[in-house]
């Protein structure tokens, strides 16, 4: 039950897009149509939760026993980095279809502020394995739920008539100001 | 170069090219820190110092870094340089270090930091990196200062500035009378408005400009 709070509460409450404000590169330049923000919301899920439990467990079992603790960001950046660049490789070789869904998305992940934050924050706030793995599915699934309805508002908005300078990315922020609000009154859920 | 060609130069760069109203580069935490001033100057240093520091780190090591591993090369050097950023703030500034959380160590995915490095910095040699790394940090720190003055402003209608090495303030000015402050602004809410409405007047300067060049023709 605790499980199910925390996950709630990490996908829609402390919503990674609308609360912490990360990710927001990749929130603005995929999302305009859906199926772009479908395959990029799979893409983030699978790397936030394979980079997040691999920092869990390097950070635990390496890390910790060295007194290496100070480490932490460049150990955890080269993972991910390194994680991504396999994912890719891995994913070329065995599943090509796949590839060319995903493929153009995963390097985009690297530089995406979400997977870093996602895996110190499961250190910082001294999550077990398990708890790290709920953590790093919800996050990434709030992600992907606010892309998903981003792109459908953006898919309306194309033909609609908006003021020359809000045209593109300012439009796009007013909009994501307009679902801060609707997603403040989730916060009595939990 | 003449005196108004590098002043032209410094306004485009401010204006037209401003990193994060006009590239849309380092939203995050122009987004996540603005609340009030002091977070704002706070980031913008750190980040000056990250930006110039890297980009005179990856121009020194351009030419024998190989071609296939430059990325991994340059993120363990901006890792590290955040790092040390992160103890020194730490150490002699710990209220703006717990004001600014995660966000320091998040400079590392800075786009801003890595777009220099890969765009300017690997082909260039280290004088002109590091006047680079300083005017683009310039002016990421000013635009986080509009944000911020905006957001401080209209949220709690006070102006104020400490010192943030003895946690002190300096001066607070309400300009705003109590009871008609807007405290949306403080929220995450009036970070995507201002933000929006600062984006679209970059963008209405921008239009203004090309007109203007295509009335000249």
């Amino acid at each position: 039950m605790q499980l199910f709070t925390m996950f709630i509460s990490a996908m829609l409450i402390n919503n990674i897009i609308l609360s912490k404000f990360l990710g927001m590169c990749p929130f603005m330049g995929v999302s305009t149509r859906l199926e772009n923000a479908v395959g990029m919301g799979v893409a983030v899920i699978f790397v936030i939760f394979g980079a997040s439990v691999l920092s869990w467990f390097l950070y635990y079992y390496v890390l910790v026993p060295l007194h290496l603790e100070y480490m932490e960001l460049i150990c955890f950046i080269l993972l991910i980095a390194a994680f991504v660049q396999f994912v890719e490789m891995f994913i070329k070789k065995n599943s090509p279809g796949l590839y060319k869904q995903l493929g153009i998305y995963l390097p985009l992940i690297t530089t995406n502020c979400a997977v870093l934050y996602v895996a110190q924050d499961n250190i910082t706030q001294g999550y077990n394995l398990l708890e790290t793995m709920v953590n790093s599915v919800a996050v990434p699934a709030g992600f992907m739920l606010m892309l998903c309805i981003f792109a459908c508002i953006r898919e309306r908005l194309q033909g609609n008539d908006v003021p020359k300078a809000f045209e593109g990315n300012p439009i796009a922020f007013i909009i994501a100001a307009i679902m801060a609000v609707a997603f403040t009154s989730l916060s009595g859920l939990v | 170069m003449s005196e108004t060609k590098v002043k032209d130069n410094f306004f485009t760069r401010l204006l037209t090219d401003n990193p994060v109203f006009g590239l849309y580069l380092g939203i995050c935490s122009t987004l996540a820190i603005t609340t009030n001033i002091n977070n704002a100057i706070g980031m913008g240093v750190a980040v000056t110092v990250v930006l110039t520091l890297s980009n005179i780190l990856v121009s020194a090591v351009r030419n024998i870094t190989p071609d296939d591993i430059h990325i991994p090369v340059y993120i363990v050097i901006i890792a590290t340089l955040v790092t040390i950023v992160g103890m020194v703030m730490q150490a002699y500034t710990p209220a703006l270090y717990s004001a600014l959380g995660a966000f320091i160590d998040l400079i590392v995915v800075n786009c801003i930091i890595l777009g220099r490095a890969e765009a300017f910095a690997s082909m260039n040699p280290i004088g002109p990196s590091a006047r680079d790394g300083l005017s683009m940090g310039f002016s990421y720190t000013l635009s986080l200062l509009a944000m911020s003055l905006i957001r401080q402003l209209f949220g709690t209608g006070i102006i104020s500035l400490s010192n943030p090495f003895t946690n002190t303030e300096i001066f607070a000015v309400r300009l705003i009378p109590e009871g008609f402050e807007i405290p949306m602004f403080t929220s995450q809410v009036g970070a995507f408005l201002t933000f929006a409405c600062l984006a679209a007047a970059i963008s209405a300067y921008k239009n203004h400009q090309s007109a203007k060049a295509e009335g000249v023709k």
